[in-house]
């Protein structure tokens, strides 16, 4: 997760981490420090954000091996998300869903051209479509409704 | 190594687009090396669609940074020993 200045990225974030959680996978959260911080305050127990980790460093573990993932979520809603997205596309060898969101996605996801899932939704500050594509993907809608 | 934060360096182009960092180094730099994203320079790795193009210029390294909420820079840093391991492990643009 990138820069939070888009409310939907954060509440998008807990979600997709109580549903991935539920659904048995352990789940890391990678973020720069402000979006580590804004979950930090947002769920102060850890019900839905149990572990977490700086992105860079993430990277970087990824990069010598150290870490890799069955499953990697990326969210953009500028260039730089979807270059982050492109590095993980190149890094790592899971499933990659890259979730282009904010008023620009659809010309941001035109960006894309590397091998990936997209889910698009120009979402700023109501996730609610953006949730319903997210559990179209994962087939969680007969489970959210 | 320094973090890149200190090190003294030229900000060539800011808030810019992957794109954008790309189409400037091969414009303006005769020696271009290509790398994939995650290469390590400076102890950070390097975020970015691929082919990520590097300028060296001597001793100057022209290559982007990015940063989440700030989009890609892209930095000139004076360095022997980093422009000759990108010398040493990128790929050179065929002329």
């Amino acid at each position: 997760m990138g820069c939070p200045e888009i409310p939907v990225q954060t509440g998008i974030g807990l979600y997709l981490a109580h549903m991935l959680t539920t659904h048995d996978w352990d789940v890391l959260t990678a973020g720069n420090p402000s979006v580590i911080s804004l979950l930090r305050v947002s769920d102060p127990e850890k019900h839905y954000i149990r572990k977490m980790i700086d992105l860079d460093r993430c990277i970087g573990d990824i990069v010598e091996k150290h870490r890799n993932f069955d499953l990697c979520i990326v969210f953009a809603h500028n260039d730089a998300g979807i270059s982050y997205a492109a590095t993980m596309h190149h890094i790592s060898t899971g499933r990659l869903i890259v979730i282009v969101f904010g008023r620009n996605a659809e010309t941001l996801a035109a960006l894309i051209d590397f091998p990936c899932e997209t889910i698009v939704e120009k979402a700023v500050h109501n996730p609610n479509e953006l949730r319903k594509k997210i559990d179209e993907v994962f087939g969680w809608r007969a489970s959210t409704r | 190594m320094a973090c890149i934060d200190e090190i003294e360096k030229e900000v060539l182009l800011s808030g810019a687009s992957f794109a954008e960092c790309r189409a400037y180094v091969e414009k303006k730099y005769p020696e271009i090396y290509y790398v994939d994203p995650g290469y390590k320079i400076f102890d950070r790795h390097i975020i970015g669609v691929p082919p990520i193009a590097i300028g060296l210029e001597n001793d100057f390294v022209v290559f982007p940074f990015t940063k989440p909420c700030y989009g890609t820079f892209l930095l000139k840093i004076e360095c022997h020993e980093e422009a000759q391991r990108v010398r040493l492990l990128g790929k050179k643009k065929r002329k």
